[in-house]
């Protein structure tokens, strides 16, 4: 509903701003967990369940925008960029589950620093830039 | 608090060594995807920097399982994936500089992975540093 997709782009606009700042704060929150010796708390899994729930809908608007036959600059990236990013949370969800100690919280750092470049990069593929 | 006691620390796939899996897993699911695509879709364009990627995707699979296993073989897994994957990287990126011309395509190891924030030079270096430092794991 919040974007609208202006002229184009489904995954341009308020969804990939608020995922991406929502990324880099969890992963600056997990930094600070490390670097205190601090094992995964309630702060990152929330943080990486709310980021999921934005990347899910960012990736339903997507779906939404191919089924209206809008179609990305390059189709097979961007379907192979999108279910990397809709994976990445709960990846880190389950190594940081399985490492309870402040490497889980360096793992949940590490890929909410990822995430922010694959948006990115989902970006690029469907308006390919100077192609 | 939560902090493993330093025995335990010397398991390949405990503490650092398990974010070292994570990152290992996402070069593997990076290159892996890339060069699947690039096959499938280019293969022609240029060979050789696709077979590489797709030799490189597979060998940070195997390079996360070993580390991810722990043991010995894990162990002798992982310290001949790092190594090839070191030779690889500033192999292939001596080699995409001088003869350009044989990568008309990026892979992951070009320029010794400057296309990933040189990630994939940092990382068979860091592998091989985590190996040596849990060098007396029991078995």
């Amino acid at each position: 509903m919040t974007s609208a997709a202006p002229a184009g782009s489904p995954v341009d606009g308020l969804l990939a701003v608020a995922a991406i700042v929502l990324s880099l704060l969890v992963a600056a929150w997990a930094l600070v967990a490390t670097l205190r010796h601090r094992a995964p708390d309630r702060v990152q899994f929330t943080g990486l369940a709310a980021l999921e729930a934005v990347l899910l809908v960012m990736a339903v608007v997507a779906l939404v925008a191919l089924a209206g036959g809008e179609r990305p600059g390059e189709p097979g990236a961007f379907a192979g960029y999108l279910v990397t990013l809709v994976c990445l949370p709960p990846l880190a969800w389950v190594l940081a589950r399985m490492e309870p100690t402040r490497w889980g919280s360096a793992i949940v750092c590490a890929v909410c620093l990822v995430a922010p470049v694959v948006v990115v990069r989902l970006q690029q593929t469907w308006a390919v830039l100077g192609g | 608090m939560a902090e493993a006691p330093a025995a335990e620390r010397t398991r390949t796939n405990a503490g650092p060594g398990r974010l070292l899996i994570a990152v290992y897993l996402l070069f593997a699911i990076a290159a892996t995807s890339r060069a699947g695509l690039q096959i499938a879709t280019k293969f022609d364009e240029a060979p050789v920097a696709y077979l590489l990627s797709a030799l490189a995707a597979a060998i940070y699979i195997v390079a996360a399982v070993g580390l991810a296993r722990a043991g010995a073989a894990g162990r002798r897994v992982a310290l001949a994936c790092c190594s090839v994957e070191l030779a690889g990287v500033v192999g292939v990126g001596a080699f995409s500089l001088a003869r350009p011309d044989l990568f008309p395509d990026e892979t992951v190891w070009s320029g010794f992975g400057s296309g990933y924030g040189y990630i994939p030079l940092v990382l068979p270096v860091l592998g091989l540093l985590w190996l040596w430092r849990t060098r007396h794991a029991p078995a």
